[in-house]
């Protein structure tokens, strides 16, 4: 039996940057990956590093990792983070088509000055076509977030991964957690692979966390889903900022290859056990059509591949970080329910805090496990 | 001009070279509805392509392409007078599981429900990554024969063949015949002479008349006095394009200036839309290339899509109409028009004939072996040539820790390009498996996803009998828009 400190059950993004900040406190972390870094949900997500309309609960974890983006180089040292390919700066922006949605917008934004958060503004139309000129003239204006960006997820991860390495974590690819077991001596952690013992173990298992849940009987929503990308051929540069739709089904960036990538929530078919997920193309048509009545540039482009990852879903949308319900020494952090790359950076720090000294920095409360029933029902909302 | 969408048929068939061909027209005649889709605009696939207009001319071209390709003439004429539908132009950027086909054709994209699929959609060359390999002026030898049987244009400039195979000497004596100005054979197959011929011994008499047409290639090419060398460790030369040729023989160096080089070691199965499907595909020694499992009527692991012809397995234009045939019977029988029984009966002339063809398949194996498409590349050599990403570089990520195939994609986005891998696919897989001293089997084959072939926004927007109703609920809170997915 291999033992050590903590046991980290995934190697996403969630699971490797937990690892690297425990190893910079101190710690021999382990992760066990029961595929390889970033095969799932933050190797192939869409990249986008928003704060814009998030949930208000996920506003402060989201600030403090838009900090940790601009800082990348502190982080992961200069190679590292140049990997990532981080482009920050560049803004995202909601277009609002309709009236409807453009009150929607002017809302938001008051409901945001009154939380005292002030980087989401208003734009109207000439802002709108200032910043992204290829907009059509349907298009009456939005909300924008300037500070926003994106990254290329498939490298952030894997430069996660090598900075904890390089502090001293260990990672350890094509390896199962199977079994869960707490007993005097700490945590027996059954896998494929042999077995491993530890005082602490954090659950970043994604799409499959509820079943490292259920191991020791704390109970979890199931419900994940896959979401689509699709991407066309290279596209003469002709947008900069990350652009999704407020009602419509809409999500697209043009990537540095020139490729543009579009998703907004198109579903794949969902296969949990084959760990993989089925793109369905009657259900791309309509963000086909929103792209190119939006951005009639689009008109000309041609699909060449599209993907879906597996992503956790809680029903109300945010995601579980905190301590085991159940079990001592037991950490969750999953169920980002389909924007968790941005807060990349920053999740693994606030468990490490949590392992470390106890306590969290960052409001958390809304994201404790305790929200759900011991069935894994969401609690309705206190009156 | 808009074409009808078909809403639906029981058999869809992707592919009209033989394979497809015999399987439309058997499994119309045992009353199936039937609709064979084919990207070209006329039937005959890769080794008949444009027969209907090109056989009965009694010109030069005719006789430039030879009798085998005349004799598919029939084939297309059975298939016109079956009663099977025909979808030309039409090609197919996907199959599901549930037996939706994705068409597009004439700048219109549609869903055909279709309760069985046969995919016939054959083969490709096996790209031959030398040095130089990516220069304009170096094709595919196939590519070449596409353009005559097309268009029936024939280089003009000086043209070197390299490589080899059966289809190689075909393509050679085709150019000779055409007067084309073909400088030199290379041939880069490592089985001597008499190696071959003590190969080709069991085979006769059966096999007289396909060996007798090989030796009349060469005496063909003898004749004009081509050229043919023995040749290994090819590399291409030129600055901006092909200017020559170079590789080892006979103990020497030896450079052939030309400004048209042919590359061609062989067909492999074209298995992007089984590798979509996720079907289990098994690594094939003998023919170095991936094939889909199959049982003896063809179906593959999908439970609704059989494979036929050359997509299963490189088997020639002969093997492909048996194959295609049986295809069509286990349609037939699943669809309930036939029995097992009547089945299993009239399957048995096919599967006798086609381990005849077996035979004729592995001498043929054996002898044209891919060399120089299997030889460790170069570290400066192109493995994917859409990304530019070199044979060194994904070298350099397997020492870094890299162990398969979608993070080498990820990561240097080999693969990721306008050709989603079909070109590179092989040789990613087989640097990944030089690097960690293991077999192909241990290391994989890329996953193509939907659409197999390119299709414009455009189309997909206004995608024909789409189900629109298809959403899947989330059982999500809010419908705020900031409480996104
Ligand atoms: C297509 C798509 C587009 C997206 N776009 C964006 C975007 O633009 N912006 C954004 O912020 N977010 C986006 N997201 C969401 C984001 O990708 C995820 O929220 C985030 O990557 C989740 O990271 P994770 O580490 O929790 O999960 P994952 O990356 O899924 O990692 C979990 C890992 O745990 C492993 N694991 C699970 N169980 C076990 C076990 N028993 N033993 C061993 N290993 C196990 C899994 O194999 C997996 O690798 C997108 C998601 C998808 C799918
Ligand atoms: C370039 C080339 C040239 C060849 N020339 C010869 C030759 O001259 N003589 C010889 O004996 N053998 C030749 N071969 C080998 C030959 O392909 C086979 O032995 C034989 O044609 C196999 O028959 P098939 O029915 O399996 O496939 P093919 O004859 O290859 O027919 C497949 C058909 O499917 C169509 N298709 C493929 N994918 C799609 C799609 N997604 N949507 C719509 N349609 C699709 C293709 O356009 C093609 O018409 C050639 C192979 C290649 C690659």
């Amino acid at each position: 039996m291999t033992r050590t400190d903590v046991i980290v059950i995934g190697g996403g993004i969630h699971g490797c940057c937990t690892a690297l900040h425990l190893a910079r406190r101190g710690l021999k972390p382990i992760v066990l990956e029961k595929n390889t870094v970033g095969r799932h949900a933050s190797g192939v997500n869409a990249g986008g590093v928003r704060q814009l309309m998030r949930h208000t609960a996920e506003i402060p974890l989201s600030m403090a990792a838009m900090d940790a983006w601009e800082r990348l180089d502190a982080l992961l040292g200069p190679e590292l983070a140049a990997n990532c390919n981080f482009v920050g700066g560049v803004g995202q922006i909601g277009i609002a088509e309709s009236a409807q949605e453009l009150a929607w917008c002017r809302e938001r934004v008051a409901e945001m000055r009154a939380l005292g958060y002030d980087f989401e503004e208003l734009i109207d139309a000439d802002e709108l076509k200032r910043l992204v000129p290829s907009v059509a003239d349907i298009c009456r204006g939005g909300i924008v977030s300037r500070r926003d960006g994106h990254a290329n997820p498939f490298r952030t991860t894997q430069s996660f991964r090598l900075r904890a390495e390089q502090l001293g974590a260990r990672i350890l690819e094509r390896t199962r957690v199977t079994g869960l077991e707490q007993g005097d001596g700490g945590w027996t952690v059954t896998t494929d692979r042999g077995t491993f013992g530890a005082d602490i173990v954090v659950n970043c298992g994604g799409a499959w966390a509820w079943q490292a849940g259920a191991m020791v009987g704390e109970h979890f929503p199931k419900s994940h889903f896959a979401s689509t990308l699709m991407v066309t051929s290279r596209m003469p540069h002709f947008i900069d900022p990350v652009v999704i739709g407020i009602d419509r089904v809409l999500s697209f960036k043009q990537t540095e290859a020139g490729t543009v990538v579009i998703g907004g929530g198109i579903l794949g078919d969902p296969d949990l056990d084959a760990e993989t997920a089925e793109t369905v193309s009657d259900r791309m048509m309509e963000s086909a059509a929103t792209v190119y009545e939006f951005f009639p540039i689009l008109r000309q482009a041609t699909i060449v591949r599209t993907w879906a990852g597996l992503e956790a879903l809680m029903p109300d949308v945010i995601p579980v970080i905190g301590p085991s319900r159940v079990a001592s020494g037991l950490w969750h952090a999953f169920g980002f329910s389909g924007h968790g790359f941005q807060l990349g950076p920053i999740v693994g720090s606030v468990i490490a805090d949590l392992i470390v000294d106890g306590v969290s920095p960052l409001p958390i409360a809304a994201f404790s496990p305790t929200r759900f029933t011991a069935e894994g029902k969401l609690r309705p909302p206190a009156q | 001009m808009t074409h009808l969408q078909r809403e639906s048929c029981e058999l869809a068939i992707v592919g009209g070279g033989p394979a497809g061909l015999a399987a439309a027209t058997l499994a119309a005649e045992l009353g199936v509805e039937t609709v064979l889709f084919d990207e070209q605009s006329a039937p005959g696939g890769q080794v008949y392509r444009n027969v209907e207009a090109n056989a009965p001319r009694h010109d030069a071209l005719a006789a430039i392409l030879g009798g085998d390709y005349a004799g598919g003439l029939a084939l297309v004429r059975a298939f016109r007078a079956s009663g099977a539908a025909y979808e030309p132009e039409s090609a197919v950027w996907q199959v599901a599981a549930s037996g939706k086909v994705g068409v597009s054709r004439g700048g219109r994209a549609y869903l055909t429900r279709a309760q069985r699929v046969v995919l016939a959609t054959g083969a490709m060359e096996r790209p031959v990554p030398v040095p130089g390999w990516t220069l304009p002026g170096v094709m595919g030898a196939g590519a070449v024969q596409t353009l005559m049987k097309a268009s029936g244009i024939v280089p003009d400039r000086p043209v070197v063949l390299a490589g080899c195979g059966p289809l190689l000497y075909l393509v050679a004596v085709q150019l000779v015949r055409a007067n084309a100005p073909l400088v030199a054979v290379v041939d880069t197959s490592a089985a001597t002479l008499a190696g071959t011929v003590r190969a080709a011994l069991p085979l006769l008499p059966a096999f007289a008349g396909d060996l007798a047409k090989g030796l009349s290639w060469i005496a063909t090419l003898k004749a004009r006095r081509i050229p043919i060398h023995k040749g290994s460790r090819l590399v291409v030369e030129g600055t901006g394009r092909v200017e020559a040729v170079t590789f080892d023989s006979g103990g020497r160096r030896v450079r052939i200036a030309t400004s048209l080089l042919l590359l061609h070691e062989g067909v492999i199965p074209n298995n992007q839309v089984t590798t979509s499907l996720r079907c289990k595909h098994v690594w094939n020694v003998a023919q170095a290339a991936w094939r889909p499992e199959t049982d003896p009527f063809g179906a593959t692991s999908s439970a609704r899509v059989a494979v036929a012809g050359d997509g299963a397995g490189i088997g020639g234009a002969r093997a492909a109409v048996h194959r295609g045939r049986l295809a069509a019977l286990d349609a037939a029988f699943r669809l309930g028009r036939i029995g097992r029984d009547e089945r299993d009966a009239r399957a048995r002339p096919e599967r006798t004939a086609l381990a005849r063809e077996a035979r004729l398949r592995a001498f043929l194996d054996r002898v044209y072996r891919p060399a120089e498409a299997v030889r460790p590349l170069d570290d400066d050599t192109l493995a994917c040539r859409c990304e530019e990403v070199s044979a060194g570089e994904l070298r350099g990520l397997i020492a870094e820790g890299f162990t398969d195939l979608n993070q080498l994609k990820s990561f240097s986005r080999c693969g990721m390009g306008q050709c989603q891998g079909r070109m590179c696919a092989g040789t990613v897989g087989r640097i990944l498996a030089e690097g960690l001293a293991t077999d192909m089997a241990a290391v994989g084959h890329y996953r193509l996803r939907i659409p197999v072939k390119p299709l414009p926004l455009a189309e997909l927007a206004e995608l024909g009998h789409a189900d629109r109703n298809d959403k899947p609920v989330l059982e999500v809170a809010d419908g705020d828009p900031s409480q996104r997915i």
